[in-house]
């Protein structure tokens, strides 16, 4: 049976949208209040913060997700102190992973929103604030309409990013069936077995039609804006 | 009532500017890069002044000594820019009431049915801007800005970027806004046939500095400003009421204070307020009332003053009723007729000399707002 998916399958599926999504959703509001500073505001060691936001793109994942074990397990700086007060565990859960990829996706993300940022007339925000908008209200009911499909398209690359990440995550939270083992990791995890050719060409077969579902999805929706716009 | 007084400066570029703007239309009139654009931009609170103050009926928006600067939205001015601005996520409705929703319903003191019906834009509410004509957004753009209940509207050479038919279309517009809505405009352009239709004022701004402030036709008519008003050859503009027109001879008559002009005939009906231009090398002068002469406007009028141009022509200001008609004769002529400030003399005019392009209406004038 080609088409229903295995409990496996469906667990390590499953897993990967619950910690892409929450990895999208929970770096948003961060990708775009760092885009909007990159892009409107100069300030000394503009050029630093540019390059710390971008350093996940450079970096090696293991890198990136030693650091984070370094920093967030359970023994490590912010992490003692998240267990102390709160009793918030993020290493070796699905929140570990939800982190360690918004992590690596968020230079992706900050890029398209930045550059979306940048193509907003100012002309218009102008206009707004001469209408009695603040500052915040122009940003909302101006700059991020008009700025959507950038935003988007960072949404859906930074979905992506995550989807198919793996050496951060495997790095910070390891290969925890149920818990870390997201697609990536559980196709890692066949390749090491003898004799797995086919359910890791399965495995295969569902990252791709995701990540092609995600990009098709991000079309539709600017061409849709586009189309809104110009009528 | 605007008040300004502002200095700020710009690389190489020095702007100090202070003049007071009443009700009516204040044309804003100067070269590319003389700081008109720059000076309204700081009413609006776009920019900011390195000193001064900016006041509008009395509310202080901008004062660098006891340091007020109000942001824009605090402001409550209308701005109309020279390309329409318009949000193009919204439709032409959402666009229209976007300042209005802002404000709360007891300040609303325009509403968008008069809005509507008065700019004749009815029928694209539910469109986006992007399908509009150039002439149909700056209309919506004007729309927006005074739905907003603005205490002033300024507006940045809004024709700038239409084609003359556009402009012709939308003119008439402007020019019955200040009255239509009783709001004040600062109007920025360097086009003096608009500055003709709509001005109630004029100020000229030349490099950055007040060169004149006064009335269209005063500023007009002066020879000490026919360098920084470009317009053409000498000559003096006289407002006018068209009174009637008598039609198998093709004329029609302009009354004003110093008396009545024959023009060729115009179509507007009759009360419509009129601006005249009259070149100074069409205007002669006669010591006496001449007889049995073609020329069929023979104002009586008063030296006001000569000068000598060069040692070939010479300008004669005179004072008909109160206007200033200026008169460019030759040398050889003041030779012959000795004026002086004083004499009485009588200024003759031809009709023809008179063509259709140098009368300007304002569509909307009335003839109780004459002045004089």
């Amino acid at each position: 049976m080609w088409f229903t998916l295995t409990p496996l399958e469906r667990e390590a599926l499953s897993l990967s949208l619950l910690v892409s999504g929450w990895a999208v959703v929970g770096s948003l509001p961060f990708g775009i209040f760092s885009a909007w500073v990159l892009a409107r505001r100069d300030f000394p060691g503009k050029s630093l913060f540019d390059g710390l936001i971008h350093l996940p793109l450079v970096l090696p994942p293991v890198v990136v997700g030693y650091a984070l074990l370094v920093l967030l397990g359970r023994k490590g700086v912010v992490g003692a102190w998240l267990y102390d007060w709160f009793g918030i565990t993020l290493a070796f859960t699905w929140k570990g992973a939800a982190i360690a990829s918004a992590v690596v996706a968020f230079p992706l993300m900050v890029r398209a929103i930045r550059l979306a940022l940048e193509g907003v007339d100012r002309g218009l925000e102008q206009a707004a604030r001469t209408l009695g908008c603040g500052p915040i209200r122009t940003f909302f009911s101006v700059t991020m309409p008009l700025a959507m499909p950038g935003v988007l398209a960072g949404v859906i690359l930074a979905f992506a990013r995550s989807l198919s990440e793996f050496g951060a995550t495997i790095t910070f939270v390891s290969n925890i069936p149920g818990e870390t083992r997201t697609l990536p990791i559980a196709l890692y995890a066949l390749t090491q077995v003898p004799g797995s050719d086919e359910p890791a060409l399965r495995l295969c077969i569902i990252s791709v039609v995701v990540a092609f579902a995600a990009l098709l999805a991000s079309e539709i929706l600017a061409h849709r804006m586009r189309v809104r716009m110009e009528g | 009532m605007l008040e300004i007084d502002v200095t700020r400066r710009q690389g190489d570029f020095t702007l100090e500017i202070a003049f007071t703007a009443g009700s009516g239309v204040t044309a804003l009139f100067g070269q590319s890069g003389s700081g008109k654009t720059s000076l309204i931009n700081m009413v609006a609170g776009l920019s900011q002044p390195d000193r001064g103050r900016i006041a509008v009926d009395g509310k202080v928006l901008f004062d660098s000594g006891r340091g007020v600067n109000l942001p824009p939205e605090s402001r409550r001015l209308g701005y109309v820019f020279q390309e329409h601005r318009l949000f193009p996520h919204l439709s032409v409705h959402d666009n229209l009431c976007f300042g209005m929703k802002r404000l709360p319903p007891a300040e609303r003191r325009i509403s968008v049915d008069h809005v509507v019906s008065v700019l004749g834009i009815g029928p694209l509410l539910d469109r986006r801007p992007t399908g509009l004509s150039g002439g149909e957004k700056q209309r919506v753009a004007i729309g927006r800005a005074l739905l907003a209940s603005p205490r002033i509207l300024l507006m940045d050479e809004p024709l700038a970027s239409l084609d003359g038919g556009r402009k012709n279309e939308l003119l008439p517009f402007i020019a019955g806004l200040s009255r239509q809505f009783d709001i004040p405009i600062v109007y920025v352009s360097h086009s003096m046939e608009e500055v003709l239709r709509l001005a109630d004022t004029l100020a000229l701004i030349d490099a950055g500095r007040l060169a004149a402030i006064g009335s269209v036709e005063d500023l007009l008519s002066s020879p000490n400003y026919a360098a920084l008003t470009g317009h053409g050859e000498a000559g003096s503009v006289i407002a006018a009421t068209l009174t009637g027109e008598e039609s198998a001879f093709g004329i029609s008559t302009l009354a004003f204070p110093g008396g009545e002009l024959k023009v060729s005939q115009i179509a507007s009906p009759s009360g419509t307020l009129v601006r005249v231009r009259i070149h100074a090398q069409d205007v002669a002068i006669a010591l006496a009332p001449p007889v049995g002469l073609s020329v069929r406007n023979q104002l009586s009028a008063v030296v006001r003053s000569v000068t000598p141009l060069d040692f070939y022509l010479v300008d004669v200001i005179l004072d008909c009723g109160g206007c200033a008609l200026w008169s460019r004769i030759t040398a050889e002529a003041q030779s012959e007729l000795s004026l002086r400030p004083g004499m009485s003399v009588t200024a003759l005019i031809k009709s023809l000399t008179i063509a259709r392009g140098d009368v300007a209406d304002r569509p909307f004038g009335l003839v109780d707002t004459l002045p004089g």
